[in-house]
């Protein structure tokens, strides 16, 4: 059951290529959150922007005593709300509801998760990262950029003992070409019997590559959709992706309600 | 002062004036974790026609300025299905549960109309006249007086449950469709549908809907809405339910002034579903204020005359 939080911004902490960190206190809304989860995010009090916007839950933030205090939310400044965001200043309130969706399920060892992540699609991993350290799974990240300006809060893995590897189109940083290159030369090499769960979050046409490439290799996957949402709880039926039906059809799926993580074969790719 | 918020539909005492709009609200369960329906005056489900639609391709909303477009195509899981699969948990969570009802032909109407009719639970019929986001059936019925009247008497005929023609804004007399309504025996009237809209990405040139146009919502609407609604509640002796860019409880009020028995709130919802609480809370507060003991009262209280 969702709330709708009054967070307040802690702190903005800017980052190259128009990226933000922003940390909101909101205790209540923390205490629910679970890794793949999302908010709806108010970023006006008035008629414009509208809508609610939907961002990834980034990382869960505690107090000094272990307890939920709030939350980030990784922002990327491309139009009126997002410009909001980003031009918020410590202090500032934003109704945010949620925690909302269907997290990422979470494996145990002796399987390995293989995190894969595209720009901001980053974001739901750095929750899902230290949830599976706390199992003990043995984690990779996979991420890619165009640029080397893409790329950041690496620390955030690192310090959960996470493997990381990097691409870059540019090749600026890590491997030159898609994030799908590495992720396919270590498809290729590990041995059939370790087994791997994929997560993806980013852009829609690399999460179909990842999907695809898990299916070919057999391996299962989880995908973290982006879509258009209108209002987060399955009410207007506008944040829709066609999936696969059992009997060999298909039908359009709310990515709020039954996702936004869906399992990478089940959704029928446009 | 406990004042009085319930008022009367034709033949339906509903216990607030405040209702979710059609398409906005899913199938009512889908909120049961965030608002108590049963304290809704009534839920209106998503419009259903009698099989499963798929509805069109996204994207299917974009935002404008103090609103939003939709071109949903009205995706639903088809009246048989929600008989099976949602009705008893709405009557479960206490919910008076009004139905929008789609048809492509006037048989569809009747068809859906009837199974509804023997379930248990379902209060009244919303009849959609007025989806402008598909081809057949709808808004071809809501945008002649001819059309209206047909589907109207027809449903008219196959059911006792209070009937409730929802009209187009897309058309040059509203008022008139009403008036048309109420001869075919409607029970009340509800207004406004979205108005027929398009927004169109300039850089690639393109419209931003799939579906090419679609219709707009929101607060963006709300003053036309009044007007329409002021001038069928003039014309007609049935209840009106006043819709259309409703976000707090003085956009309430004006529609109840203008003339509304009750309303129905759509977008709002969507920025906000704990929205419920507070309207109620408004209404009370704006009654108490004015000594004003039953929101009944107010409806068509317009002044008119030159004040003072
Ligand atoms: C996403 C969306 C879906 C809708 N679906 C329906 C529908 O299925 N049946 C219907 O009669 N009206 C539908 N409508 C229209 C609303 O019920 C309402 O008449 C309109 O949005 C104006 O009210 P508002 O400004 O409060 O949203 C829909 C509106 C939206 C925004």
């Amino acid at each position: 059951m969702p709330v709708d939080a009054e967070a307040v911004v802690v702190s903005n902490t800017r980052l190259p290529g128009g990226y933000s960190v922003l940390e909101f206190r909101a205790p209540e809304l923390a205490a629910l959150a679970e890794p793949g989860q999302f908010v709806m995010v108010r970023a006006s009090r008035c008629d414009a922007p509208l809508l609610r916007r939907p961002y990834s839950i980034f990382d869960l933030v505690r107090d000094p005593d272990g307890r939920p205090a709030g939350f980030t939310l990784l922002n990327k400044r491309v139009g009126v709300g997002s410009g909001l965001l980003y031009d918020a200043a410590p202090g500032a309130h934003f109704c945010c509801l949620g925690p909302l969706g269907r997290p990422f399920t979470l494996v145990a060892p002796p399987v390995e998760a293989w995190m894969v992540a595209g720009g901001v699609g980053l974001a739901p991993f750095a929750t899902l990262a230290p949830a599976l350290a706390a199992r003990g799974v043995a984690t990779t990240l996979f991420y890619g950029g165009r640029t080397s300006a893409d790329i950041f809060c690496l620390d955030r893995f690192e310090r959960h003992g996470v493997r990381v590897v990097t691409a870059t189109e540019d090749g600026s940083l890590g491997e030159r070409g898609r994030v799908t290159v590495p992720l396919q030369a270590a498809l290729e090499a590990v041995p059939p019997e370790r087994a791997v769960m994929v997560y993806a979050c980013g852009p829609e046409p690399m999460l179909k590559a990842v999907a695809d490439l898990a299916t070919r290799f057999g391996r299962p996957s989880e995908v973290s959709m982006e879509r258009h949402m209108g209002c987060g709880l399955g009410g207007c039926y506008s944040c829709v992706v066609r999936v696969k039906t059992q009997d060999g059809g298909s039908r359009y799926a709310r990515t709020c309600i039954e996702g936004p993580v869906l399992r990478g074969d089940e959704v029928l790719w446009e | 002062m406990g004042v009085d918020l319930s008022v009367q539909l034709g033949p339906l005492r509903l216990k607030t004036p405040l209702m979710s709009a059609s398409g906005c609200f899913g199938y009512g369960v889908e909120y049961a974790g965030v608002v108590d329906l049963a304290s809704l005056g009534a839920v209106v489900v998503k419009g259903l026609f009698l099989n499963e639609r798929d509805g069109h391709p996204p994207p299917r909303i974009v935002e404008t300025p103090s609103g939003m477009l939709n071109a949903i195509g009205l995706q639903g899981i088809g009246v048989h299905r929600f008989v099976r699969e949602k009705m008893p948990e709405l009557r479960q969570l206490g919910a008076t549960v009004i139905v929008n009802v789609c048809g492509t032909t006037v048989d569809e109407y009747v068809e859906v109309s009837k199974v509804l009719s023997d379930t248990e639970g379902v209060a009244a019929l919303e009849l959609n006249i007025s989806c402008p986001n598909i081809k057949e059936g709808g808004i071809s019925f809501g945008c002649s007086l001819a059309g209206t009247r047909r589907v109207v008497s027809a449903v008219r005929r196959a059911t006792r449950l209070p009937i409730i023609p929802k009209l187009t804004p897309n058309v040059t007399d509203v008022a008139s469709f009403a008036a048309a309504a109420e001869e075919a025996g409607a029970d009340a009237v509800s207004l406004v549908n979205t108005f027929l809209a398009m927004a169109i990405d300039v850089e690639a040139r393109r419209p931003k809907l799939s579906n090419g146009m679609g219709g707009l919502s929101g607060p963006a609407i709300r003053p036309i809405a009044v007007r329409m609604v002021y001038e069928c509640a003039r014309l007609v002796k049935i209840p009106v339910i006043g819709i259309g860019g409703i976000v707090s409880a003085a956009d309430v009020l004006e529609f109840l002034i203008a003339g509304a028995t009750a309303v129905q709130v759509g977008t709002a919802n969507f920025v906000d579903p704990f929205i419920w609480g507070k309207l109620e809370a408004g209404l009370r507060s704006y009654l108490e204020r004015h000594g004003i003991p039953r929101v009944a009262d107010l409806v068509g209280s317009l002044q008119t005359g030159s004040a003072r």
